[in-house]
């Protein structure tokens, strides 16, 4: 770290000399770096942006189309149920979804590049 | 009407009077139990990483049941129970917004929070910014989030003492108050984060038993028949359309617009609680800390289906008078629904699980104000006294002092404004907890994170900017004043119609963030940003 950065986080904890600047920014610019980069957010942007309209979606429809949501599915559960219910379904499986893309896609990619910076290459 | 409802307090203080002891016994050995556990965890405290990150040695698993214990507070057990009661469907749509919530801590935030950052929210927020202004703005925001979430625990606490133990005195709710406060004093002081760590995560295993045990007697009494108890519940609770939205938030269309308000704010606060933040600190790796949280989803996710079955019960075996008799905002549906599928006031299996279920209770209350406090002391003694005031130059010793103190003030601060609170609805405040930390952090965190072109003056614009609006627009709301639910009674100054503000103060906050960086003069400080950036993709060189 150089000497004439801000206090980095404060705090007396004793540093271990890291990576310089200079060579964070060598890493940033890489090819390498910017694949993890690219499988990251392709995977995780997109995938926000449709579970919050999957939500936005059922927060709308509880407001505005309650004739609708509370059509009988069968017995007394009706859409409304049916709806909510899924919704902690799709929950359970986007993050199973997303544990398993960044254990095999972001994981590997992640490790090469901080053991090869930690070595000082 | 009214003589039932007075039946039915003399009833209920009878029972609890007789029962009164094993109550109180519960609850002391829970309270003793975690003391022993601070005390353990106080002498294994010794540096700043054991007392602000708890050594950072705790499992995925470990942790994934701590943040559980810290996110399920009174508000998702007795106010979403209480909420389902009263207003059947309406209540169970807080629950959802609280669990999809934690798919933007999941995807965005919990990996390269541990990577990048040491102990607060701060570490992250001022990582490429000049450190003592945007510290300062962590630590303001920190403070007031967690104080908005604690008033609502605090006046939870409050709720259930005068139900369970038939304290109706002003002077018995307040005293309960106190020893909450005192306790989660201790708690932090002592056990900094190892010990809170480890009374979330006893606490979590208890809440669970206990909703489990309820919610299958209450099953077992409609032969698991899901549809049976529904129909029950909506024939009981005399109301039409229980089963369907719109009974709390459907009757205007301004009251449609407060629950989208509630439900924004609900989905982008939790990745921006600082209580929660911290905890991914705890954890070695950034892989721990995604473990974590498919735990805590997994734990959440199952307990929110519960309190579907709480609320419904509740709704199906109370008469409704009772429990807007009991308390008007339904706080205490859950705990009357646990004496009642026990056998009702005055049997020894009804006293038995309303024992067992308001100690989990305060378990969850001290749990989880112990996590805010300390999220609150963290964040003055490392953002700004030891970064802002002692420009860094403090030692570990003097930070953990000024960590100490700090849990102290915040400690009798929250006793006072508990008391004043003490008959709001816990969840309602905590909505509130989530909209100021979603206006105010959540836009800072992502941009810090993802966008290069981010400043200290975009930083500054938007945690002030979303803070203020949302903290603004809360204080002129129905919320404070004008309605006979509101804090303040018998005044009237509210002009902001929407009990959430998160509708204007969320967009704002991101819109403030944006403008005040593409407005700024000052060049983003590409270097750090490469330096966060790397790090918090890749771990390289976390604490």
């Amino acid at each position: 770290m150089t000497t004439d950065a801000p206090p980095p986080q404060g705090g007396p904890e004793i540093q271990p000399t890291g990576p310089t600047t200079e060579q964070f920014v060598a890493v940033q610019e890489s090819a390498e770096f910017g694949e993890l980069r690219r499988a990251h957010r392709s995977f995780a942007f997109p995938l926000t942006v449709a579970f919050i309209a999957w939500y936005l979606l059922y927060v709308l429809m509880s407001n505005y189309a309650g004739g609708f949501m509370g059509t009988k599915v069968f017995g007394n559960i009706n859409v409304a149920l049916v709806f909510g219910l899924a919704q902690f379904l799709t929950t359970f499986l986007i993050a199973w979804f997303y544990s398993r893309h960044a254990a095999t896609k972001l994981d590997p990619k992640a490790a090469a590049i901080k053991s090869r910076l930690e070595a000082g290459e | 009407m009214s003589t039932l409802n007075m039946g039915w307090q003399f009833a209920a203080g009878e029972g609890a009077g007789e029962h009164r002891t094993l109550i109180i016994t519960l609850f002391a050995l829970f309270v003793v139990a975690t003391l022993g556990i601070t005390v353990w965890a106080g002498r294994q405290t010794k540096s700043a990483a054991d007392f602000y990150a708890g050594g950072r040695q705790f499992t995925g698993f470990q942790n994934g049941l701590a943040i559980s214990g810290d996110y399920m507070s009174a508000a998702s057990f007795l106010g979403i129970a209480g909420s389902i009661a009263l207003f059947g469907y309406d209540g169970f749509l807080y629950s959802i917004g609280f669990l999809v919530a934690w798919l933007v801590a999941l995807l965005l935030v919990a990996e390269p929070l541990r990577n990048s950052g040491r102990y607060t929210m701060g570490d992250v927020l001022a990582y490429r910014m000049r450190q003592r202004p945007v510290r300062t703005a962590a630590g303001t925001s920190t403070i007031v989030v967690s104080i908005f979430y604690l008033l609502a625990q605090m006046a939870g606490a409050g709720v259930l003492v005068s139900l369970l133990l038939g304290i109706t005195s002003d002077g018995g709710k307040i005293a309960i108050v106190a020893l909450v406060g005192v306790l989660m004093i201790v708690y932090v002081t002592i056990g900094g984060m190892k010990g809170t760590t480890w009374v979330q995560m006893v606490k979590a295993v208890l809440l669970i038993a206990g909703t489990l045990l309820i919610t299958f007697l209450i099953l077992l009494k409609f032969n698991f028949n899901v549809s049976e108890l529904l129909g029950a519940a909506a024939t009981n609770s005399g109301k039409e359309g229980f089963l369907e939205p719109g009974l709390k938030y459907g009757a205007t269309a301004l009251s449609k617009l407060d629950f989208l308000s509630l439900g924004i704010a609900l989905v982008l606060g939790t990745a921006g609680l600082p209580h929660i933040l911290i905890r991914f600190y705890t954890v070695p790796t950034a892989q721990a800390a995604r473990k974590s949280v498919n735990w805590a989803i997994g734990i959440i996710g199952a307990f929110y289906l519960m309190t579907i079955v709480l609320g419904f019960g509740a709704a199906a075996l109370l008469k409704p008078g009772d429990i807007t008799a009991s308390n008007k905002a339904g706080n205490t549906a859950a705990p009357l629904a646990a004496l009642e599928i026990g056998g009702g006031s005055g049997s020894t299996g009804g006293a038995i699980l309303l024992a067992v279920i308001s100690a989990v209770a305060f378990a969850t209350i001290l749990a989880v104000v112990a996590g805010l406090t300390l999220a609150s002391s963290s964040s003055f003694a490392h953002d700004i006294y030891a970064n802002v005031i002692r420009r860094g130059k403090a030692t570990e010793k003097e930070e953990m002092k000024a960590a100490r103190w700090a849990t102290v003030f915040i400690g009798i601060v929250s006793i006072a404004l508990g008391a004043l609170a003490r008959d709001l609805n816990v969840a309602g405040l905590v909505a509130l907890a989530f909209a100021v930390a979603a206006s105010a952090n959540l836009p800072t965190i992502l941009y810090s994170l993802f966008w290069k072109r981010f400043t200290t003056q975009g930083a500054l614009w938007s945690i002030y900017g979303g803070l203020f609006a949302a903290v603004f627009l809360v204080l002129f709301s129905p919320v404070v004043s004008g309605k006979p639910t509101s804090m303040f009674k018998g005044v009237d100054f509210a002009w902001f119609p929407l009990e959430n503000p998160g509708l204007i103060s969320i967009p704002l906050g991101f819109l403030l963030g944006w403008l005040g960086s593409i407005l700024s003069k000052e060049e983003p400080d590409k270097g750090k940003y490469a330096e966060l950036e790397v790090k918090s993709l890749t771990g390289t060189g976390a604490h």
